[in-house]
């Protein structure tokens, strides 16, 4: 296991909550990282993510807010309608730049700007989904010497998403779900 | 030889240097910008114009004026809607209008005008309200070209469906289309809509106070600063507001961590509208 993680970051779309629900309610009380979580969710003023996992998880869970310093410990789900980016300083920022692959928040927003804060004390995790996004975050996480885990297309809701990211990250670890989980109980 | 391991990663430097030579050179301030993004932006505009390093682009940039603008476009074209949440503009309908309307002339300013949607937007409310005539609207951008679009009022046709919905739900008192042609797949906005409308080069992070003003709506724009520029940009509109004046901010943005925090109440919480203090 790798001890100089930092920070975790997560992206998944289509089948999210059930996959979600695998991974972040197994997170342990005393849990030191933080963990940003984009989700693919329509645009719609609120999402209730972050009301959703709090209820269910044992360490805090929160939608992010702009300019907020990044604390361990934390889920931050990205807000709907903007990205999520991690500053350099390691505090959260959100945009409304246009949308990346028809997608805001964008999971390759947030791995790419989280690679360039984290470099190889980063965990990326990509989970199911019907598109493309996170794929070529992913290979900037891995460039830059963090850590990439796949959910195992073959078990996931919507294969597309994890299949991408194997393609252009072939050294990617793909793992089933329960194994993500226990992989980030042991970080 | 000695490989010598710089502090910083190569193109972190190059971006710092090109801010500060766009900052020396232009005037343009980009360097309190959060970092995140601006890297993001900068990285798209590299690619996309063909250079291999920020050296290199920042290079011709000092010496060719004309890739100034092309460059500007990547850094500060915002791309909005019309009724952009429509229930901030509701909010503004049912809870800011009546106050307005103990005003016999009225001041509105949008800064970081972009494109002109958010302004079309209030214009279209203030007409329907029937405040438009006793009210002058100053439209800003640090981007000129911006300006030229939002001045010109035409809008892609693809869009105006999103507009429409958006104004529908926003409490919209007439239709939407009774305020446009449409042509060649495009929308041109009815020119009376600017009647009122002053157009101005006005940067929150280098220019002064504006006139006294009863509402100014800055959506979206304050989270592409950081802390101490979102501080300087709040502090420019408590005192460019008159006592009482209202101001409206993005969805995700707060006066929470603000130093001028103290100067404002939340009118409209939810919905991120405030209101200057009396006192």
């Amino acid at each position: 296991m790798t001890t100089k993680a930092e920070a975790v970051v997560v992206g998944a779309s289509a089948g999210a909550l059930e996959a979600l629900s695998a991974i972040l309610p197994a997170l342990p009380r005393e849990f030191r990282l933080p963990v940003m979580v984009v989700v693919h969710v329509p645009s719609d003023r609120r999402s209730v993510l972050a009301e959703l996992f709090q209820a269910k998880c044992r360490v805090q869970v929160r939608e992010a807010d702009d300019k907020e310093p990044i604390a361990g410990g934390t889920v931050y789900f990205a807000p709907s309608d903007y990205h999520l980016l991690v500053e350099p300083d390691k505090s959260l920022s959100l945009s409304s730049d246009e949308p990346v692959l028809f997608s805001r928040p964008s999971i390759d927003v947030l791995f790419e700007s989280a690679a360039d804060a984290y470099g190889e004390g980063l965990v990326a995790i990509v989970l199911t989904g019907a598109n493309e996004d996170g794929a070529k975050g992913m290979r900037a996480v891995l460039d830059l010497g963090g850590v990439a885990l796949v959910q195992d297309p073959d078990r996931a809701f919507a294969p597309a998403m994890p299949q991408a990211a194997i393609r252009l990250c072939p050294s990617a670890r793909v793992m089933a779900l329960e194994e993500i989980a226990m992989y980030l109980q042991k970080v | 030889m000695t490989e010598i391991q710089p502090a910083e990663k190569v193109e972190d430097i190059e971006i710092r240097l090109l801010l500060e030579a766009l900052y020396i050179t232009y005037h343009y301030d980009f360097r309190n910008y959060s970092i995140a993004s601006i890297k993001r932006r900068l990285r798209q505009a590299r690619e996309q114009m063909g250079f291999a390093n920020f050296s290199a682009l920042q290079e011709r940039v000092m010496h060719e004026p004309d890739m100034l603008p092309r460059l500007l476009r990547y850094l500060t074209v915002q791309v909005s809607e019309m009724f952009r949440d429509p229930s901030y503009f509701r909010a503004l309908r049912e809870k800011v209008v009546p106050h307005l309307r103990t005003y016999p002339s009225l001041k509105v300013w949008v800064a970081g005008c972009s494109g002109g949607e958010e302004l079309y937007s209030l214009v279209i409310l203030f007409r329907e309200e029937g405040l438009e005539e006793r009210t002058i609207f100053y439209a800003t951008d640090i981007n000129q070209e911006a300006l030229h679009v939002a001045e010109s009022g035409i809008f892609a046709l693809d869009r105006v469906r999103l507009f429409t919905e958006n104004h529908r739900n926003s409490g919209g008192k007439s239709s939407l289309s009774d305020y446009y042609q449409a042509a060649y797949g495009r929308v041109s906005f009815d020119k009376t809509l600017r009647r009122n409308v002053v157009f101005s080069d006005h940067s929150l992070v280098t220019d002064a106070v504006f006139a006294e003003m009863h509402l100014i709506s800055c959506r979206n724009v304050l989270i592409y600063f950081n802390r101490s520029l979102q501080d300087r940009a709040v502090g420019l509109f408590k005192d460019s507001l008159v006592r009482k004046g209202f101001l409206g901010l993005g969805a995700k943005e707060s006066l929470r961590f603000s130093r001028y925090a103290g100067a404002f109440d939340e009118f409209v919480r939810e919905e991120k509208i405030y209101q200057k203090r009396g006192a």
